[in-house]
């Protein structure tokens, strides 16, 4: 019933922009991840596998880009520890107030990425929070000092940011499984936990997915936890493409890094959708 | 996890309540004591706080950089808004009822910024500018924030889209209004509350902007860069209280986007997910 | 007559489905025309191609001197009643009504009359400043048929309107619909399922089957002589009788009764010259030689016979038990079985329980000879 003028009215205007400030700029990337730069600092357009060759000779790029997906890993657990028990008591044990509760989760996902990163800057700190709570409660005398810019800042830091991306995903799964699911299953014998196991989890696995990758997928690019609370033990792959932009001017090897993460992040997306539709039954 | 009777009250429920309870709490208590902290005399850290003042939030009020840089977030803001309302509105639509070559690849491009890590959306458009010559300036910033917030404009206007009833539409055709008229009098005023709370929602994740901004910035700070710049120099309560007043912001603005959400539609449950599983819209 | 409206040799498919398989078919002016069918029939498709919203892959559509099928919906003079009504949930009932006499630039002066008259007309004057969400099922019809007959249309399109209405609310609707499109004298052409609605609104109805027009023919003739088996068995309930035909004899489970030729009434063929004329039964058999044929019997044109006389005007009378009775208020509905073990339905005035054994009859002009149905 759309004619074509209409179609191409509404889909050229997007097309067009998505060409030019999402397709180019990767094609961009793409191109100088083959280049150089000279002593002097200028670019070299001359095409090589140098800056891949680089990647794998020198190992602390690996070291770091697996560093960071032990992190990425540990805050995606963890934010499905958090978020999946939290969306289980929101979706079926929550009765009264579930919509205020459920507003208290989307509250933190949208709320400023910096505020938070800089809360836990003030609590974990040498003169922070928690240290001035411990030694007010004469637990230590000295502030401990590996609190802030440690792996674990970040871990702590990034679990803190991600838990409502999880936890949204796999709430909404779990407020699709038909109630009568649940009650066939205990009619047909099963226990609560049998139920859980065999029922709701796995029906809820889609969300489960969707949210750890979320988690997964941002943390491995963040690059501003660990300037803030990570310090030199808890740089992360993206740190040193900042790096790699900035002082150290190396645009071509930070692209190709760049580039790397972005066929990582793709690859990784294509199979959890793949995935995805298997896992999902309707 | 599953508790082994249904009422609230057995032991297994309970300690549901006790854990969720905690997280709420994590979720929480920095926001809080970030807060707490504004109001402390005696600077940020120590416990426990004393010598409550406003005297951070007076000096904050005299700091004409920090007020400088809230005005150019807003202009940036308010610009993205327009970009990523208008493009959303536009690839809502073409996703929803045309189909051209591409389609599938086009989808996943408009919506991919959604999940990338912010680095690479704003390196790659940082090269895009370099190899286009243009300057740095709070335009760069716009047009990567507008960008980068298509996706989230397109799968919020998007799932408005699939509550209105095409049969609308038709009805207008066949009452005799071109497609032109009809886009006006019926297909955008039944969009206009997503399209207000997608608005409101872009809005505020331009003023807490952050990855993005951080590759295209010129002379100009936008406020969150400044108060990144300023961490660098040392944690002041000043910080804190400019933080605080952001939060509560946002919070009104997240609170105003979910009201309007939830009136669209009945599942509210349901609302979210379709911005956050944005590669599935 | 050259008619209002005419769909000529209209072919539509979606993907690889085919919906329409060469439809052709004449309204005329003022008539108020049924398309009839099951759900995946095509008939909602041959109401959007005449809206508009659908174009043919073959074929053509015609008003009048005009040809209209590659024209938009908006330059059409046709006005639909949605399935769901699509009433505009954020304009009032008045500018609902409004919208079609503003977007064609109609004079400002003239449309709040006018508006008024339709909302009086469907007896809605009190509701004109209401939003839609707050009207009843009914009173959004009246408000869906006041804004589509505002346009004064030359046709109205109603996509089973009533569908979503209770029962009693849905008899109330179709005496309305039916006085409303004799006091409007515009032609309606309704879509439904329901066979009951469409006996009781049409002056003609066009059954549709898998895409093709199994007949057209007003509510009296299409019962009366059903040209197909299908239409037999899905306007009313009828027996189909497999019988064989010799020398203008049928018989049947021993049942033989005078076949005749002129049976097939002519008024069941359709208004048009061709299409759905070869759905007609090719009746006239060969003197001799045997043949198969099916006849359609009503379960109410079969009677008890009164066993204290003969049979009277060749009236054809066979035994039978009666296995199963349904007590239906005024009759009663008998499941037969002959002796052959087949099994009939009679519907006759009710009465005590009927055991055992018994005659009934028929009249052999109750038969009609209607042609086999491929399966769909």
């Amino acid at each position: 019933m759309y004619t074509r003028a209409y179609k191409s009215a509404v889909a050229i205007p997007p097309l067009l922009w998505v060409t030019i400030f999402l397709l180019i700029p990767y094609a961009i990337l793409f191109c100088y991840s083959f280049w150089q730069v000279s002593p002097l600092q200028i670019i070299i357009h001359s095409w090589s596998l140098d800056n891949y060759r680089e990647l794998l000779r020198n190992h602390i790029y690996l070291e770091v880009l697996f560093r960071s997906m032990r992190i990425a890993g540990a805050v995606t657990a963890l934010a499905l520890l958090l978020g999946y028990p939290l969306a289980y008591f929101l979706s079926f044990r929550a009765t009264k107030r579930k919509d205020l509760l459920y507003q208290l989760v989307i509250i933190p996902l949208w709320v400023s990425y910096l505020v938070r990163g800089y809360a836990w800057k003030t609590i974990l700190g040498s003169d922070g929070v928690l240290n001035g709570f411990l030694q007010y409660l004469h637990l230590t005398n000295h502030p401990v000092e590996f609190f802030l810019y440690s792996p674990f800042a970040v871990i702590l830091t990034l679990t803190h940011i991600y838990t409502p991306f999880t936890f949204l995903p796999i709430y909404a799964s779990l407020e699709h499984i038909p109630r009568n699911l649940i009650e066939a299953s205990q009619d047909l014998g099963a226990s609560p936990a049998r139920t859980f196991w065999r029922v709701i989890l796995p029906l809820s696995l889609p969300g489960v997915l969707a949210g750890a990758t979320f988690a997964f997928v941002l943390t491995l690019g963040d690059f501003l936890a660990p300037l803030l609370v990570g310090g030199p033990s808890g740089i992360m792959i993206s740190n040193i493409v900042v790096s790699l932009f900035g002082a150290a001017y190396n645009w071509p090897l930070g692209a190709a890094i760049s580039l790397c993460m972005l066929i990582l992040v793709v690859t990784l997306l294509f199979l959890v959708e793949r995935l995805e539709k298997k896992l999902s039954f309707q | 996890m599953s508790a082994n009777s249904n009422s609230p009250a057995s032991p297994k429920s309970l300690w549901l309540t006790i854990y969720a309870t905690c997280v709420y709490a994590f979720l929480y208590l920095p926001i809080a004591v970030l807060a707490i902290y504004s109001f402390n005399g005696t600077g940020v850290g120590g416990f426990p706080p004393k010598n409550w003042t406003l005297s951070w939030y007076r000096i904050l009020f005299k700091d004409d950089a920090i007020w400088n840089t809230v005005l150019n977030s807003a202009i940036v803001a308010a610009i993205a808004v327009a970009i990523a309302i208008t493009l959303g509105l536009l690839a809502a639509l073409a996703l929803d009822r045309a189909n051209f070559p591409g389609k599938a690849l086009f989808r996943r491009l408009v919506l991919l910024p959604l999940i990338l890590p912010g680095i690479i959306t704003g390196l790659s458009l940082l090269m895009l500018f370099v190899a286009a010559t243009m300057k740095l300036s709070l335009l760069t910033i716009t047009l990567g924030h507008g960008t980068a917030l298509i996706s989230v404009a397109t799968t919020e206007i998007f799932a408005g889209l699939q509550k209105l009833d095409r049969a609308q539409e038709e009805a207008s055709l066949d009452l005799g209004a071109n497609h032109w008229i009809t886009f006006w009098r019926v297909t955008l005023p039944n969009l206009k509350v997503s399209m207000i709370a997608a608005a409101l929602l872009v809005f505020t994740l331009s003023l807490d902007e952050i990855a993005v901004s951080f590759f295209l910035i010129g002379r100009s700070n936008t406020l969150p860069l400044e108060i990144w710049s300023r961490l660098r120099r040392g944690i002041t309560p000043e910080i804190n209280a400019i933080s605080t007043i952001i939060l509560l912001f946002s919070i009104a603005l997240i609170l105003v986007w979910y009201r309007l959400r939830t009136r669209t539609s009945n599942e509210a449950a349901a609302v979210l997910p379709s911005t956050i599983q944005g590669e599935q819209a | 007559m050259s008619a209002l409206l005419s769909i000529r040799n209209v072919v539509k498919g979606f993907g690889n489905r085919a919906v329409l398989r060469g439809i052709t078919l004449g309204i005329d002016s003022g008539e108020f025309l049924t398309i009839l069918g099951e759900s995946g029939s095509g008939k909602t498709t041959l109401l959007r191609l005449i809206a508009g919203f659908e174009r043919p892959d073959s074929g053509e559509i015609w008003m009048a001197d005009e040809r209209i099928d590659e024209l938009a919906p908006y330059n059409r003079h046709v006005n639909t009643v949605f399935q769901s009504y699509a009433l505009f949930p954020h304009l009032s009932v008045f500018e609902n009504i409004a919208y079609g006499l503003r977007v064609q630039s109609t004079p400002k002066l003239e449309i709040p009359k006018r508006v008024e008259q339709a909302l009086a007309m469907v007896k809605m004057s009190d509701y004109a400043q209401s939003s839609p969400s707050r009207l009843s099922g009914g009173q959004q019809q009246r408000v869906a048929l006041a804004r589509a007959l505002v346009n004064r249309p030359k046709v109205l399109l109603l996509d089973e309107p009533l569908s979503a209405l209770d029962a009693n609310l849905r008899r109330q609707m179709q005496t309305e619909l039916k006085s409303l499109q004799r006091e409007v004298g515009i032609t309606f052409i309704f879509v439904t399922h329901d066979q009951e609605e469409a006996m009781a609104l049409s002056d003609r109805i066009a059954l549709l089957r898998a895409g093709t027009l199994e007949q057209v023919a007003s509510p009296r003739e299409i019962y009366a002589t059903p040209a197909t088996a299908y239409t037999a068995q899905f306007i009313g309930q009828t027996n189909l009788l497999k019988a064989q035909i010799r020398n203008g004899f049928a018989s049947s489970s021993g049942m033989t009764w005078q076949a005749a030729a002129s049976q097939v009434a002519p008024a069941s063929l359709p208004a048009s010259d061709d299409g759905p004329a070869k759905s007609n039964p090719q009746s006239r058999t060969e003197a001799n030689s045997p043949s198969n044929a099916t006849f359609s019997l009503r379960p109410e044109c079969i009677h008890l016979a009164d066993t204290s006389s003969n049979a009277a005007n060749n009236a054809v009378r066979f035994a039978a038990r009666v296995t199963n009775q349904t007590f239906g208020g005024a009759t009663d509905l008998l499941e037969l079985t002959l002796s052959d073990g087949r099994t009939l339905r009679a519907r006759i005035p009710s009465r005590g329980t009927i055991e055992g054994p018994t005659q009934f009859e028929f009249s052999p002009q109750d038969a009609t000879q209607v042609k086999d149905s491929e399966p769909n």
